[in-house]
């Protein structure tokens, strides 16, 4: 049996802040989702199942949510799953809800992602300091800092590359009416006088912390033209996970990255990466996971990422845009930001990003990465179906 | 979506939020290599374990290679001393940290292990720390020794030559 | 539709405390033997899905550690839902399906050890409205024991029924943890835990954990001597308020059976998921299994209960009984959620 092609046909995302405290952890979801819903021309009614995705549960101080969130996702009487693969859980959960309609066995997917961070102390929730480990962590950013600092000795990058793409990042931003986000005032200085948060991360080049949700509407072919605008095809999607720590790791280019990206471009039929992809949207939470994910993805030589960032290329303007929406330096309610991801790419396809629209679009990576850069989801999408 | 109330109540003031505190305790159960790994520290010994395909040594042990998915019951007692591979300043408090900022947060790879032991730095000034550095454990005296990382305060130099990268076994 | 069988099962000897290995440890055992079961190693598993809970833990990302005991060397593909793992096998399930993959792991593991079982899964509630009420899972089954009694569709020797034969049954299941020979008459003899629940009632607070593999078409042939082939799959949820629901039946549970294909009936046994006593005979009255059907002959979950494994070891039990000939077709349920809130239904038959 053969892999029935299957669309995104509705997308939507809520207003992202730091705190949405004028909605419950339900309402928030249901801003995404009925965005969604409305986008596709559909009602509750018209989904089949529901696949919700989210990061650990201790950021909301309850467990798996999504039951007692059952009826504000429309999912009574529904098949409903909850995925949980840490920071790439949006991309994943997008894969899970892909594969309902890859098999046939459903026609009309809703899938949804969120966090709402304010409810709990993300921070703690995020390293909690366990019983046998030394306090030495510092959050997310104290695991990655220094495999950060590894890259820079490889490659010999200068040391503003990071600066530069947080400039650009938040910038684009300011494009995307739901960023978190809208430092309209950022500038080169500002971000390389802000405080060192772990050395070599400065604050202005780290993710904020967000409430957020993400909501698409995933169907077969014969339901891929109700929405309001044309279908994104889902031309290739994968998922790779590698363990945490092991002997000789690779924690700069892991290779579960570069084969997630080798099985998406391949089943996508890419060759060319650079030339064939028209816009990347990928989960950069550190500045400089940008020029290492260009790398490890294959955009550009082992070393060399650095220097699409210095040359523009991955600007708005650039020849390979790389996260117009802002990404997740401007906006990360963690277990939406993969997905986030994905729709942003099929938005650009699509034709549906409004300001931060890149001209022309038509074939777009989404990826997300999670857990000590070991979860990795990627998706192509393209404005064609695929062959 | 505006929300209409009824009469009644459409000049109540709004419930925003509400704060409902939870505590929930754990007792985590260590496993045998890190009880095995935390008795060691008791004793100001750094026992690591060896995989039975692959060889390499895992610090702290963990009872399983990651990459064979099988038992790594071997012990192999470590030298005190290795090599930075990696590091980060961190500038930043948050609950729990108990540490003054700034501090070094540094990956050293002990001699004769195959996987960096993430631990603080100190007794250097933090923006002398390099990749490369060679550092030994600097412990909490003899009467407090307890099974916990924590009995090993921190690293410092040893004033050896620094090590290079080719050398770390492909940890740098 | 790819056919799709279960082809090995295996299980942790569970026990009240795993107070000397760490998840870790505890699973990677189970999930060797699991692939040992079949010769293969991980070079052959297509995808592998897992499902367990960070709350029971008492860690944020618990199960990126217990990926270790899966060797996942070179990359993997590899997901998890934060469920049951009846749940993380209807990934795999669908993930064959697609047809690019014929073969995929799916394993499941808690300690309820480690923190106050009932205290804990109170945080799976309504955070508004129920939660800060506290109300364990005891006296959540409790309402719908109530509410079972008090609609006369069933007594309290029914309830003690239920138990006794599940301990008898667990008497010849080593894996099972509380197993017994009492009669109703004792049962009923027994002071009440919190009226109208006796301690029988409940299930065993339990660490341990379960892997199974499954595989389409020629490989699950070729891999087993007699596989239990995946007739129908479906599960559905309810909403959670109990004022919404008739805790009297199981809504979910009928309608996940009627999609699975449980109305052509003719099932020797059936593994039904049910941590209540109350709840065996809601799903049994649900999928509209008479007298005649044996349930749970493990023991259930009444006599092991790894929370977050317990529906995927159902669905283990009825394929490794079918696969032994001990039974040609049966059901195995899953339920996830309190009194019953979310359900899987799954119908298995081997080749005879």
């Amino acid at each position: 049996m053969s892999k029935l092609p299957a669309a995104i046909v509705g997308i939507g995302q809520t207003k992202h802040m730091s705190t949405r405290g004028d909605v419950s952890i339900a309402g928030l979801i249901r801003e995404a989702a009925l965005r969604a819903l409305d986008d596709a021309n559909m009602t509750w009614s018209d989904i089949d199942a529901v696949v919700i995705g989210k990061a650990p549960d201790f950021f909301e101080g309850v467990m798996m949510p999504e039951l007692f969130l059952a009826d504000a996702l429309g999912a009574v009487g529904k098949p409903l799953l909850r995925v949980h693969t840490a920071g790439s859980v949006g991309g994943s959960t997008a894969l899970v809800a892909a594969s309902l309609v890859h098999s046939g066995i459903h026609e009309r997917v809703l899938t949804v992602a969120f966090e709402k961070q304010s409810e709990s102390e993300a921070m703690w929730a995020l390293s909690m300091p366990m019983p046998f480990a030394p306090p030495t962590h510092a959050g997310a950013g104290g695991y990655f800092a220094p495999h950060i600092r590894s890259y820079m000795r490889r490659s010999g990058a200068p040391d503003h590359i990071g600066v530069l793409v947080a400039l650009k990042d938040r910038l684009n931003a300011c494009k995307n009416q739901y960023a978190h986000l809208h430092e309209t005032d950022a500038t080169f200085e500002k971000i390389a006088d802000s405080v060192m948060l772990w050395d070599p991360i400065r604050y202005s080049e780290t993710c904020p912390s967000s409430d957020g949700a993400a909501a698409m509407v995933i169907t077969n072919e014969a339901n891929a033209n109700r929405g309001k605008l044309a279908p994104a095809w889902i031309h290739g999607s994968a998922m790779r996970s590698e363990p945490t720590m092991f002997a000789g790791r690779d924690v700069v280019s892991p290779r579960g990255s570069r084969e997630c990206a080798a099985d998406v471009f391949g089943q996508a039929g890419i060759v060319d990466r650079r030339a064939e992809i028209d816009v990347v949207e990928m989960y950069v939470p550190f500045s400089w996971y940008e020029p290492m994910w260009l790398e490890s993805l294959g955009f550009a030589e082992e070393g060399k990422g650095w220097m699409m960032v210095e040359d523009g290329s991955t600007q708005m303007d650039g020849d390979l845009p790389v996260n117009p929406s802002g990404g997740v330096l401007s906006t990360n309610p963690i277990g939406a930001s993969g997905m986030l991801r994905f729709a942003e790419a099929a938005m650009q396809v699509r034709g549906q990003a409004g300001e931060h629209q890149i001209d022309g679009a038509r074939k777009a990576l989404g990826h997300a990465y999670g857990g000590g850069a070991q979860f990795f989801a990627m998706w192509v999408v393209g404005a064609d179906k695929p062959a | 979506m505006s929300l209409v109330l009824p009469p009644s109540i459409a000049d109540v003031e709004q419930v925003k939020s509400v704060r409902t505190p939870a505590h929930l305790d754990y007792s985590y159960t260590p496993g045998k290599a890190m009880s095995s790994f935390l008795r060691g520290l008791e004793q100001k010994k750094i026992i690591g374990q060896k995989c039975p395909q692959c060889g390499k040594v895992y610090v702290p042990p963990r009872g399983a290679c990651p990459t064979d998915g099988v038992p790594t019951v071997e012990e192999v007692e470590l030298p005190h001393t290795g090599t930075i591979t990696t590091f980060c300043v961190v500038n930043v408090s948050f609950y729990g940290q108990g540490m003054e900022i700034p501090y070094v947060s540094a990956l050293v790879l002990l001699d004769g292990s195959d996987i960096p032991l993430m631990h603080l730095m100190q007794e250097v000034p933090y923006d002398q720390v390099r990749s490369g550095m060679r550092v030994e454990a600097v412990w909490v005296p003899d009467d407090e020794l307890k099974p916990t990382l924590e009995s090993i305060k921190w690293f410092r130099p040893n004033g050896e030559p620094d090590m290079d990268s080719a050398s770390m076994r492909g940890n740098a | 539709m790819r056919d799709v069988a279960i082809v090995s099962f295996a299980q942790s000897k569970h026990v009240r405390a795993q107070t000397d290995s760490n998840e870790v440890e505890m699973l990677m055992p189970v999930v060797r033997e699991a692939l040992d079961n079949v010769g293969i190693g991980m070079d052959r598993v297509g995808f592998t899905c897992s499902g367990s809970t960070d709350y029971l833990s008492g860690q944020a990302f618990s199960f990126v550690m217990t990926l270790d005991s899966v060797g996942p060397w070179p990359p993997i593909s590899e997901s998890h839902v934060e469920m049951d793992g009846a749940w993380a096998l209807y990934e795999a399930w669908v993930k064959l399906q697609i047809g690019e993959i014929d073969v995929a792991l799916i394993y499941a593991y808690s300690k309820s050890s480690p923190g106050n079982v009932r205290e804990v899964l109170t945080r799976q509630l309504d955070p508004y409205f129920v939660a800060p009420l506290w109300p364990d899972t005891i006296a959540m089954a409790g309402l719908q024991t109530r509410a079972l009694l008090d609609s006369g569709t069933a007594t309290p020797a029914d309830l003690a029924a239920v138990a006794a034969t599940a301990r008898r049954n667990a008497l010849a299941n080593p894996y099972a943890l509380l197993t017994g020979d009492a009669s109703v008459e004792d049962l009923l003899a027994q002071p009440m835990l919190a009226d109208p629940m006796h301690v029988w009632d409940c299930p065993p607070i339990t660490d341990g954990c379960a892997a199974v593999v499954i595989a389409a078409d020629d490989v699950a042939r070729e891999l087993s001597k007699n596989p239990a082939w995946i007739r129908g799959i479906d599960h559905r949820i309810e909403s959670q308020a109990l004022g919404l629901r008739d805790l009297t039946t199981s809504v979910s549970t009928a309608t996940a059976g009627s999609k699975a294909g449980v109305s052509a009936g003719g099932f020797d046994f059936a593994e039904l998921h049910a941590p209540f006593t109350a709840q065996e005979l809601i799903a049994r009255n649900s999928l509209g299994l008479d007298a005649s059907v044996p349930i749970n002959p493990s023991g259930g979950a009444l006599s092991a209960n790894p929370v977050m494994a317990a529906g995927l070891i159902r669905l283990g039990e009825a394929a490794s009984r079918i696969s032994r000939g001990e039974g040609n077709r049966a059901i195995a349920t899953a339920t996830s959620g309190p009194c019953l809130q979310q359900n899987l239904v799954c119908v298995l038959e081997g080749s005879a």
